[in-house]
């Protein structure tokens, strides 16, 4: 049963010898990853000082444990450890003890001890071809063991792409119907971590919000949260102004890849992508991709290996400056085909029946870049319709798309 | 006779079951099999090669960053590019890092509860686990106080009665030989080791952006801003903070995983002449030392050795390497037990199995989503292991040296090595050898800035226009769970066929056509147990492979009904 006195976590941050010091700080932290006034660090202190630890179970299904070693990732590390241990990790194959019919004890007494009263985890796409025989455990079915597990939690978090819009096994091509959470558990609270994988400052971020309110922060249409998904990465870059300038990197090591100029040439895809990566970066805010000098890939984004992709060709019509664009608001077109065709895909579509379904200011992604017509130019009035000072050094190496 | 089912195989990457054959408390046959299937190499098809690294990296979360090596390696083959130095140099940073973190993770928080009762840690006396501690290492967090600390807290949490992952482990099982004191160590270590790996991978966002799955990789080198000179790129600051990481990286390997292993190792010399499977190895060498792409320029050296035969290093040729599906839940248009080669290979899902919810996979011709690759028709081990042997038998000094100081200190002959326990610590002296390479190749990485040279990518061939209508390549690598292959088929610009043969699917190979049994299959035979409820030795084998799943997809066969049925499922 959960903790009457609701001290554990205040006992934990005496035990690991972490200051009062630190912790605010760590709630402040987390106070700005979820855009809140610096003034709820303090409400944030009190709720997870009282709270209590709640079970959680974690399943893999169609996975690379990507975002089960993001979660051993964690920054802030002996603070976040503490968040975590507020919640009691019942299940999770990658790091139990038990094994085989032992392991299964765990989730089903999870279940039965704690019914609707624990959360669950899910990593990895549902494959619901062929009646689900593309991934079992125990014999099991995913499909089964995800219908029931997430069926009975108080709520349910998707962490990372797969288990979002059945990410890599569901892109075109994918033989085994792979789906996510929502398509399979449809009544199901649920809440959207995208990301290949999800940043867990996002993930701990989401559950100190849910100890402090007792609710998932707000989310999009598509049941990410704003605090993460809200704002175009474009807008928190740090080669923005290079964006703005004209400079573009034009060839890997060129001057401009060397001074950190922008990859947007380079096909970075962070003028279409709702993300927080350039704040909050990863690995302890070590830095991020295109801080390390390649594109972005766009993988929080619905169906983004095949909407995204070719990586490397530039995007053909990117927002600018629109710097108040909600996510809700330009992608709903996009997003809103995108979304329908994901459950489709998931029941049906097995081959790549839905290419030409894709939307129209993108080519369909399988042609070889040899038959691709050239990216069109961006509108007039973008500073990136024009080479900027970087075009002074030579690019005979540059990409296909400067063909055009 | 009675069959064991154990699913889910816990503490690895990715979905296995194992079914065994009990006779007479031993194990008399074994069937591994692998229970998802995602289709990458068929998502892979009709598109941009240039793409395929992301693609493929997503293979496996925790050997993050080796697909997406093996990736670009096999479409710069195919497209004729030699990398420059830098990239060369980083690559080995990062692969390298890649081996120390995943090997210290397996051995703490995949593989050590195998051989660790944390419930047995709460009687220790904290005096003598210093005393303990101090005798094999001088890692300053060895006192007595400091032990006692992780004991109180290991009591809070059991006294809390949410025990959250350790609930219903194998705690109190007769096969546990540690004394109390080593367990209290070895618990202390598990934390710290947590703790440890998630600073020292920030050398993978310095390098790559993110860890998992670094994204600065491109075909061609490495889409890395090299300047010492300007602030946005890798600078010489960010070179010390790597350098500093390396330092982190060795102290804890020597000082305290390596000891660890060796200590550990002392009290479980039984599982020396258990576990020894095939006695194939085989190992594709890696760690480029030079830019021609020369074997002989690897800093682990290439060669297989048959038959448990140290004499002889044989050669590895990447045309020997094929692909059967005769047990495995796939079709070939010419016949299931027909060799492919990745470049001619096929991936045609077709599920035989029973309908699930089922209890046993016994009956089923076919019965795991993993294929069967063959060296030469030969099933091989991969792995650590097969690294060392290979090396050791080459006459390699560094890993000559540490190997036979690792046996003096286990008072064993090399014969040891072919076992359980000889995995467990060929994976330890590796890590610590390539700890201690990171600092050479960060010191020629810095040499080489300051000569002037800050290309890291050839990028004569990246324009489509400039490729061949049709290549072949190939990008072989060791990962840390072994021998890891790409292929890749380019027509007009697209990917036509692309195979990834890796090292968990050398390992836990179903049968084949002629029905040998893979590396796992035939490694837990003659494993005892002493309780088949509770078949943590089983676990012990298995773990010692380090088994990834997911990469690897991309208990025989009679009539049903044959035998009982012990469902530990």
């Amino acid at each position: 049963m959960m903790e009457a006195d609701g001290s554990v976590l205040r006992q934990l941050l005496v035990e690991r010898g972490v200051s009062r010091r630190a912790f605010l700080k760590f709630c402040g932290a987390m106070a700005a990853t979820l855009a809140l006034p610096s003034s709820f660090a303090s409400t944030i202190a009190t709720a997870l000082s009282t709270a209590s630890r709640i079970p959680l179970i974690w399943l893999e299904g169609q996975d690379c444990a990507g975002n089960t070693e993001g979660f051993l990732r964690a920054s802030h590390p002996t603070v976040a450890e503490i968040v975590l241990d507020v919640l009691s990790v019942n299940y999770h194959e990658t790091i139990m003890a038990p094994a085989g019919r032992a392991a299964e004890k765990s989730r089903e007494d999870t279940i039965a001890a704690y019914p609707g009263a624990y959360i669950a985890v899910v990593e990895g796409a549902i494959p619901i071809g062929e009646g689900g025989i593309y991934c079992t455990i125990g014999g099991r079915t995913f499909q089964s063991l995800v219908q029931e597990v997430c069926g009975k939690a108080l709520a349910t978090i998707a962490v990372g792409t797969c288990a979002f819009d059945g990410g890599l096994p569901g892109a075109n091509g994918g033989p085994t119907g792979a789906a996510g959470v929502t398509a399979i558990v449809p009544g199901a609270n649920v809440i959207n971590l995208p990301g290949c994988p999800m940043n867990v400052q996002n993930l701990t971020a989401t559950i100190v919000h849910y100890l402090t309110f007792g609710s998932f922060p707000a989310t999009d249409s598509l049941g990410r949260p704003h605090f993460a998904y809200g704002q175009l990465l474009h807008d928190q870059c740090e080669r923005r102004a290079h964006f703005d300038a004209g400079e573009y990197v034009l060839a890997w090591g060129d001057d401009g890849h060397r001074k950190g100029w922008c990859l947007y040439k380079m096909g970075c895809k962070g003028p279409e992508t709702f993300a927080n990566c350039p704040t909050v970066r990863f690995n302890d805010r070590t830095s991020w991709p295109v801080k390390a000098g390649h594109g972005c890939v766009g993988c929080t984004m619905p169906r983004f290996w095949d909407q995204m992709s070719p990586f490397y060709r530039r995007l053909s019509n990117p927002p600018g400056f629109a710097v108040d664009v909600l996510a809700d608001q330009i992608g709903l077109g996009l997003v809103g085909v995108v979304a329908g065709l994901a459950v489709v895909h998931g029941v049906a579509s097995y081959a790549r029946a839905h290419a030409g379904a894709a939307p129209a200011e993108e080519a369909p992604p399988l042609p070889p870049p040899s038959t691709e017509p050239g990216a069109p130019p961006p509108p007039g009035g973008l500073p990136g319709a024009e080479p900027g000072p970087s075009s002074d050094a030579p690019a005979p190496e540059s990409p296909d798309e400067e063909a055009s | 006779m009675t069959r064991i089912v154990v699913d889910p195989i816990t503490r690895i990457e990715g979905h296995l079951r194992i079914e065994v054959e009990v006779g007479g408390g031993t194990v008399t046959d074994a069937w591994s099999s692998g229970t998802m299937f995602r289709g990458l190499e068929l998502i892979l098809q009709g598109r941009d090669p240039r793409d395929a690294w992301v693609f493929a990296q997503r293979a496996c979360g925790v050997c993050t960053t080796v697909h997406a090596l093996a990736s670009v390696r096999a479409v710069e083959n195919a497209l004729g590019i030699t990398i420059p130095t830098n990239a060369r140099l980083v690559r080995n940073l990062i692969a390298g890092t890649q081996f120390v973190q995943d090997h210290v993770i397996h051995f703490y928080h995949l593989h050590a509860l195998d051989w660790v009762d944390i419930v047995s840690a709460l009687s220790a006396d904290p005096a003598k686990t210093a005393d303990l501690a101090q005798s094999i290492s001088s890692w300053p967090l060895s006192s007595r106080t400091y032990f006692k600390g992780v004991q109180d807290k290991l009591k809070t949490f059991v006294g809390s009665g949410q025990l959250g992952p350790f609930a219903n482990g194998y705690w109190g099982h007769p096969a546990y030989k540690l004394p109390p004191e080593a367990n209290l160590l070895a618990v202390a270590h598990y934390l710290e080791a947590l703790d440890w790996q998630r600073q020292v991978i920030r050398i993978h966002a310095l390098l790559g952006g993110k860890n998992p799955h670094p994204q600065t990789y491109v075909v061609g080198g490495m889409a890395l801003g090299i300047d010492p000179n300007s602030p946005t790129a890798l600078t010489m600051r960010r070179l010390s903070e790597i350098s500093e990481l390396i330092g982190q990286i060795t102290t804890f390997v020597d000082q305290v995983y390596l000891p660890d292993v060796l200590a550990v190792a002392g009290f479980y010399k039984d599982w020396a002449s258990l576990g020894a499977g095939i006695g194939n190895y085989m190992s594709y060498g890696d760690f480029p030392e030079a830019n021609s792409g020369d074997p002989r320029t690897f800093y682990l050296p290439r060669g297989r050795i048959m038959g448990r035969d140290l004499t002889h290093v044989l050669p590895v040729d990447q045309t020997s390497v094929a692909e059967v599906v005769s047990h495995s839940w796939y079709t070939y248009v010419d016949g299931d037990g027909t060799p492919h080669h990745p470049w001619k290979g096929e991936t045609n899902p077709r599920y035989t199995g029973p309908q699930p919810p089922f209890e046993t996979l016994e009956g089923s011709a076919k019965y795991s989503w993993l294929k069967a690759p063959r060296y030469a028709g030969q099933p091989m081990e991969v792995g650590p292991l097969a690294r060392m042997l290979v090396a050791y038998a080459a006459g390699h000094p560094d890993v000559k040296k540490a190997v036979d100081g690792a046996l003096a200190t286990l008072q064993v002959g090399p014969e040891a090595l072919f076992s359980t326990l000889g995995r467990v610590a060929a994976r330890a002296i590796e890590t610590s050898l390539l700890a201690h390479r990171l600092g050479v190749w960060l010191g020629e990485l810095e040499q080489n800035l300051k000569r002037g040279d800050l290309a890291v990518a050839d990028v004569s061939r990246w324009d489509p226009s400039r490729w061949p209508a049709h290549a072949e390549g190939f990008g072989m690598e060791e990962a840390p769970r072994g021998s890891l292959g790409h292929w890749v088929v380019i027509d007009h610009h697209a990917i036509a066929n692309y195979q990834l043969v890796v090292p968990s699917t050398w390992n836990g190979s179903p049968r084949d056509a002629e029905g040998r049994r893979g590396a796992w299959e035939e490694a837990l035979i003659g494993t005892p147990l002493a309780d088949p409820e509770r078949p943590v030795e089983i676990l012990r084998t298995i773990h010692s492979f380090d088994p990834c799943l997911a990469c690897a997809v991309h208990v025989h066969d009679p009539a049903r009904g044959v035998s009982t049925l012990i469902d530990v499922v």
